[in-house]
This record gives structure tokens, sequence and C-alpha cells, in this order.
């Protein structure tokens, strides 16, 4: 397929040459006709306006005033009379088994909804449980909303039962953090916490409610959920800033498009497309963009970085204009930076200034917002001053066929990983929602599924959080409208780490699929002891493993089971038919190790594609 | 197809459509399925472990590099020279902002000399005066992290002829009253307390002449020593943070605050 790059390719519908439109991938609300948009907004009208008659009453009209649907937590002692105000809220809350489990749920259901989730915990160890959660939110930038119980205040420092310094704790895990310390103003501080979630750069807020608080008289209004006018950033970029950008791409021979996650939470989807198809230039994505554009789509050289396909790094090796959106230059995704897109002259775009030039210098720094830079780009670069791409887009299409993706299997040898992946992928629909947990299985789900629509790949990305794969679907789950498909890829390591929110999926009926692929090794820790430790197995390989569809069964969930690839088309068909969720535990090649792989620090050009290589 | 591909991989895998089952039924390899666009055959042109494709060594690789701020570079680059710069920062005066300014110094490994806090003549605002030695990236770096502190106003960085000072108290032993006294004259200090064995003085000046006094006092015996860093302000009509405005007590002339200064 080759685009001409006519206006009519950067207009919605001269999109996607599969019929696979991605301009309708807003929230589906909207479609749902204004008498409900209208509903909402007078619920939402009402909550902010009416006279609570506690602190805790104040937390919740808070959360309806903000169109909150769904919490996720888990109960407790100091979060109590939260918890007792919601019970006559509309606003649902899904009882975890574990507060991880919690905030790992509101975080994808956030990626999946473009709000932020939001969940709550007690003080204490219910705070401490949230904590790798909202550190995982903060490093990907998800808007989350966390209430969490706070002992009396009268007793704070005290080191009360059940007391955590919470503020303390998470003031370096979340953009920002509030001590809720007068009832009349818990409400509009949970307001406010809500908004600057998702104002300018996404992240983490949390407010932490002192028993005493919430349980204290007030009246007061929540009024709207308001941030900071300070943290609302401008939108537009500086014009001379978008120029000089514009003329550095218009001058490249070897241009390239870096789509971060920054792409996808900016709702920029649209016009990273039509920018990167109107000019043909070639784009590979971060791990958290993938979705951002289409990985069927010729332009696409999938995702660079550590276990990034060869062509996309041999791409960013070989650029010499590098068009970087909404990314944050994570050391996964650069190598070692002395070596990182050596001849580029980086043209970076972030809402958040502390980005530019924070790990790779910007020599075309532009703020703004992703799709409002993106059409002031495309404006100043204008349809005849493109760049001629054409032999650098047939150099990157050699290097697509010169280190190609494909395995070898064996039938009389125990499952690849990649084959059930690409499995499921074939069974499902193309919007289906993938989440994961960390580690090689991660790298497969990465790299062997056909992501085509954004908020379509929900992973842990910068913290690499092992267990956030099934809490992750739950979210999803939740989040997503009923024809959208749920598969969670997980290990056998990760899976051990949130198995208990099994009990939810099966309590709530969530139809979500669950594939294990089992290796009984933590298996990115095997590779590397490989590779980089002498095959010294230490504390990696698991001597016993429970029999994951057996237990799912002992949950209430339905389980399968794969040993060999004839299993696999039979399994998959049926564990997607169930109606409810299932566990797939596919036993795969233990020795089998993800590649490509560039070695920490290592050049991305010098990615290996075999451990004798590294 | 442009590439300069080697001629030895079995094209009919490729071509093949993803709609058209490889055979009816039972597959003889699932190599052969559908549902598995990747997969080949072992013993076929992908590699039993890992992946096809040219080697490291033979694969071209650009000569140019980057410094550790990702800055090109030429390679005999050396290390980058750091500054001192006295960093501004207008806050609101909330519990926990000194500590959210601190602990992100601290979390980000900027160096800090010297950190001061203090109320503004506006309700509700403080200052924080941090003196930090860092790279001209690292300073960048470090203003703009400030900067995103939610309770942050605003942040400047002071230029060179800004105003600086900072205060020291002084325990000396007793002794040689008079000569202390000489000294502590010659700073325009104070003497704060004077008792048989020890006698405690004040001097307040830019970081030079505290560090002179010091090494002054030091033939006495200092007993004790307090600093309270640096703090400062820009000379003149420029406001020490951008956007800065002039504080309330300043504005009993309105429009003319600034003529205050001339008193």
């Amino acid at each position: 397929m080759s685009e001409p790059a006519t206006p009519d390719a950067a207009s919605p519908e001269g999109g996607d040459a599969e019929g696979r439109t991605d301009d309708e991938q807003e929230r589906p609300e909207a479609a749902d006709g204004t008498d409900t948009a209208e509903e909402e907004a007078a619920a939402r009208e009402e909550a902010a306006t009416r006279a609570p008659g506690s602190g805790a009453e104040a937390v919740v009209a808070a959360l309806e005033a903000a169109g909150v649907e769904t919490a996720f937590g888990v109960q407790g002692g100091a979060i109590m009379p939260v918890y007792d105000a919601l019970s006559a809220s509309t606003v649902d809350h899904v009882t975890m088994a574990h507060e991880q489990g919690a905030v790992h749920a509101a975080d994808a259901y956030g990626i999946v909804r473009g709000d932020p989730g939001v969940c709550m915990a007690t003080s204490g160890p219910g705070a401490t449980n949230l904590v790798t959660g909202i550190a995982d939110a903060s490093m990907d930038s998800d808007a989350m909303l966390a209430l969490t119980g706070q002992v009396p205040s009268d007793m704070v420092g005290s080191d009360a039962f059940q007391e955590t310094d919470t503020v303390g704790v998470t003031a370096p895990i979340t953009k920002h953090n509030y001590f809720a310390s007068d009832s009349d103003e818990v409400g509009s501080t949970v307001g406010e916490a809500f908004a600057l979630a998702n104002t300018g750069r996404p992240g983490p807020t949390l407010v932490d409610l002192p028993k005493d608080v919430t349980f204290g008289e007030t009246d007061r209004p929540v009024g709207e959920p308001t941030a900071p006018d300070r943290a609302v950033p401008d939108l537009e970029a500086d014009e001379e800033q978008v120029e000089a950008a514009a003329r550095a791409i218009q001058d490249a021979e070897r241009p390239l498009c870096l789509f971060g996650g920054g792409v996808i939470k900016g709702d920029a989807t649209e016009q990273a497309r039509a920018f990167a198809r109107e000019f043909e230039i070639p784009v590979v994505t971060t791990m958290p963009g993938i979705g951002s554009f289409p990985e069927d789509d010729d332009l696409c050289l999938s995702w660079a970085g550590m276990h990034g396909t060869g062509y996309a790094n041999m791409a960013i090796t070989h650029t010499d204009c590098l068009i970087a959106v909404g990314t944050r230059f994570d050391d996964r995704l650069t190598g070692g930076v002395d070596t990182f897109a050596p001849e580029a002259e980086v043209v970076h775009v972030d809402i958040d200034p502390a980005e530019i030039s924070k790990n790779v210098h910007a020599d075309y720094p532009v703020v703004g917002d992703a799709a409002t830079v993106l059409d002031q780009l495309d404006a100043a670069i204008g349809y005849g001053d493109a760049p001629d791409t054409e032999s650098w887009r047939a150099q990157c299409d050699e290097w697509r066929e010169r280190y190609p993706m494909d395995y070898a299997i064996d039938p009389d040898e125990p499952v690849k990983p990649q084959f059930v992946v690409e499995a499921f992928d074939a069974a499902m629909d193309d919007d289906a929602y993938v989440t994961t947990g960390v580690g090689q299985h991660q790298m497969w789900a990465a790299q062997y599924w056909t992501y085509r629509e954004p908020r379509t790949f929900v992973s842990s990305h910068g913290l690499g959080t092992m267990g956030y794969g099934l809490p992750g679907a739950i979210g999803a789950r939740v989040a997503a409208d009923d024809d959208r498909e749920v598969i969670s890829f997980e290990g056998d390591g990760s899976f051990l780490m949130t198995i208990q929110e099994l009990s939810v999926a099966v309590r709530e009926d969530l139809d979500i699929t669950v594939v294990v692929l089992n290796n009984e090794y933590i298996g990115m820790v095997r590779q590397w002891q490989d590779a980089f430790f002498e095959g010294n197995h230490m504390a990696s390989q698991y001597d016993w493993m429970p029999e994951f569809d057996t237990l799912a069964e002992a949950f209430g969930a339905k389980g399968f089971r794969i040993d060999e690839y004839d299993d696999v088309e039979d399994v998959v068909e049926a564990a997607l038919a169930y109606d409810g969720p299932s566990v797939v535990d596919a036993h795969i090649d233990p020795e089998e190790n993800v590649y490509p792989m560039v070695a920490s620090g290592a050049a991305n050009g010098q990615f290996a594609l075999a451990e004798d290589q590294l | 197809m442009t590439g300069d591909v080697d001629g030895d991989r079995p094209g009919d895998e490729d071509d093949r459509s993803p709609e058209e089952p490889a055979t009816d039924g039972g597959t003889d390899h699932p190599a052969e399925s559908p549902i598995a666009e990747h997969a080949r055959p072992a013993g076929g042109d992908a590699p039993e472990t890992g992946l096809a494709g040219p080697t490291p060594e033979d694969r071209p690789h650009p000569t140019g590099r980057r410094d550790e701020h990702g800055v090109r570079k030429e390679p005999d680059h050396g290390p980058e020279p750091t500054r001192r710069a006295t960093v501004s920062a207008l806050v609101e005066d909330e519990p926990g902002v000194l500590a959210r300014a601190a602990g992100l110094f601290r979390r980000r490994q900027f160096n800090i000399e010297s950190l001061t806090v203090g109320p503004t003549t506006v309700e509700g605002h403080s200052r924080i005066t941090l003196v930090v030695e860092e790279t001209e990236a690292g300073i960048e770096q470090a203003k703009k992290q400030l900067a995103k502190l939610t309770p942050v106003i605003a942040v400047g960085e002071l230029s060179e002829d800004a105003v600086a000072a900072e205060l020291v108290l002084l325990k000396v032993r007793g002794e040689e009253p008079d000569k202390v006294h000489a000294i502590t004259s010659m700073y325009d200090g104070q003497t704060l307390d004077a008792g048989p064995r020890t006698i405690t003085v004040q001097i307040t000046g830019d970081e030079n002449t505290i560090d002179d006094a010091i090494d002054a006092f030091d033939q006495f015996g200092i007993i004790e020593i307090a600093r309270t860093g640096q703090t400062a302000l820009e000379r003149g009509d420029s406001p020490t943070t951008p956007g800065e405005e002039p504080g309330h007590s300043a504005g009993s002339t309105d429009d003319d605050e600034f003529t205050n200064y001339d008193d």
C-alpha cells in the first residue's frame, strides 16, 4: 500500500485502508445522544450544588460532580465514613481483593476511559498497598485519583493504629497530594485533585482523609471540580518554535516520527496519523505509544527500544530528524544516550516543559498539547514543502525485510509463546483490549499482537510492575463497552502476584480471558541470567507451579490448558467463547527468549538477535 | 520491494493471504496455520533460537555520539563545567511545601548548597531561595522541576548582580574580648551575648564576607556556628521571579510602589 500525499489522505476517511477507522475511537458515550449527556450534566450539577451533611458526603458529592461512574477499593477502619456515604451514591464500587488490585484496576480504567480512574483504601496498610500502583501511574502519566482514609487529625503523628504518613510517602510519586484538614473544604479538595490528575500532563493525585474530617458536619456545596489555574498549560505552542521545527522537518532527508504515550493521552491519534501520512514519514512508537499508529500500516515500523523491532531500531539509529511527540526518552527506549539517534536533530513536542531536553537534548523544543501542535506543524509545513521520503521509506522497508520477527516452530517441541499470542490475536477483534503483567510475556504480547487502536495496549511501562495484568483487565473490562473484548497476557510469575483478584472477576462476572504464558520461570530474569550471569538461575526458577487451570476453577472461573500446538486453536476458541472469566494455562517453551534485544546502555542499532550477539 | 534481501527465503509464506487457510482441517504443521503469521517451520529460514538478520557487526552504525545530556557532540568532548546558581521560588505558604522542594532536589540528585525559606509581604506566599551547584543543563532541569510543583507560583534564577546575603551566628571563646570586638566591628557585626567564657556575635553579608569572617574568628576558637544560607533579591525594578507582583505593603501608593525604593 502506498498512499499519495494528497490532502485527502489527511482526512479521517482517507486514513485507514483496512476499513478499521480510527475516527470513532472517542468515548462511546458521545454517541448515546444528547438526552443522556444532558442528564449526566444535570446530575453533575446537582452534586456540585447540593449541601452535603458530612465531610464524607462531600467527598462522594465531589466524585459525582466529577462524573465518576466507578471506583475500585478495599474497605477499612479509617475510610469507613466515606464508604458509608458511597452506599447512597450513583458511583459504583468494585470491591477488590487487595489494594494493589484496586489501584491497578483504577489505572487501567483510566487508560481505557481517558478520565481519571478512582481507587480507595484505608489508612496505614491500605494506603501503603496502593503505593506500587500510584508509582506505576506516575511513571506512565496515568490520570488517577486515590482516596485514602487517615486516623483522626488529633492522632496524626502519634503513631496511632494503622497510621502512616501517606502524604509524605506518596509525595514523590504523585502529581500532587493533599491532606484534608477541614470538613468544609474536603469536597472541593477532592474535586481539585480529580481535575488536576487530568490537567496538562496527566498523573496520579491523592487526598488523605482523616476520619474526623469525613465524620465532621458540613453543608458547603463542593462546586465544580477545578484544577488550580497555574496547572492549566497553554495548548498551543509558541509559533516561532513551531516554525523552526517545521523548517527542520522540511529540510530532513530521513525524518522519523516517534509517537509516545502522550499522543494517546492527549487524544492526538487522529492528528498523528494524519501528519505521518500526509508527509509520508515513517513511524515508530514507544511502548506506551503502541496503538497511536496502526501497526499494519505500511508506514509503521512498530515500537523501538530494548525489545523493539530491528527495523524500528535501525530507523531510529539512522534518522536525521526525529519528530518525537509525547515521549520522555526513557532508557528502555534510548538504550545508551550516547549512541541514541546520533545523526538526528530532535524535534520534541511535549506538554511538560520539564521533559524537554531532560534525557535527550531537543534541538527544536515545542511545548504544547500533542494534537494542537501536530495541527500547527501540519499547517506550518504545508502541502508543497514536505520532505521527499521515498528512498528513506524504501530503506525502512528493506530493514523490515532484513530483520523479520519470524520464529521457528517444531510441532514436537513445546509451544512457542509467540504462537499463542498470534493465535489469540487472529481470533479476536482488532479493537480488543490487551493488558499484561511484566516480563517476557509482556514483550511477546507487545511484539506479536498487531495493535491498531489507541488505548488498546494497557500495560505497566515505566515502573514495570509484575502483577498488573489481571487487575488491569478487571479495570479495562469495567471501563470498556460491552462489545469490546478484553484479554490479559500474564506470566506465571506475574499472575501469582495478584491472582487473588480472580475472585473479583468471578464475583462481578467479568468477561475476560487470562492467558498465562507459563514457563515456570521468572523468564526475563532467567534470560538475563543466561546472558549475563553465566546461567546461574538463582531465584528465577519455580520448582513448583500451581495448575492455573485447576486453580481458576477453584475460584469459580473457567480453566483451560495448552500443552501442545494441537491444543491451541480449540482452546483459543473455547476460552473466548466462555462468557465470564477464563484462564488459559499455556505451557510454553521454557527456554524461549525475547529478541531482538538491546542490552542495557547499548546502542539501539546494535540489537542482538540471539544470545551469542549480546 | 527495494531491498537487496537475501533470496533464500521461501516467498510463498509471505504472499499467502491471511484469510486463505494453508490446509483444510488438521494442519500438518502448525507453522502452516493461518493463525500465526510469523511462525516458520523449524529448519527453515528462521533460526532455531532468536531471530534472523545480519549480526550487529554486519550493520552500519553512525559514528556520531551524544553527551550525558543527550546533546550531539564531538567524540573528544570533556566533562561539562558546573556553576553556582541562585534560584528563587515564590510558593504557596502551605504545610509541606518546603519538604516537597527539598524532596525534589534529593530525588533528582541536584546539589543544593543552601536553602532558605521565609514569608513574603503577600499573605499566603513564601519565598524559597536555593543555591545549587550544577551543570547548565542541571540548573535548567532543577528550575523546570521546581516550577512543576503545584504549590510553586513562579521560579526565577537570580542574575549575577542580584543582592544576596546570609547571616551567621558565631560563638567563640571569650578569653580575648577586645580582639573579638575589633573583628566584629571590622565586619559590621553585632555582639549578641558576652560572658566570661564565650562571646556570640552576628555577622551578615554575602557568602565571601561570611567565609572571611569565619576565618578571622577562627583564631579565638569557634565553639559553635549557625549559618542561615543565602537569600537573595534582584536589584532595582526587576522582579525576583517572573511575573511577581509587588507585595502588599509596597502597594500603599498604588502605581508608584517602586518609587518607595528610592527613599
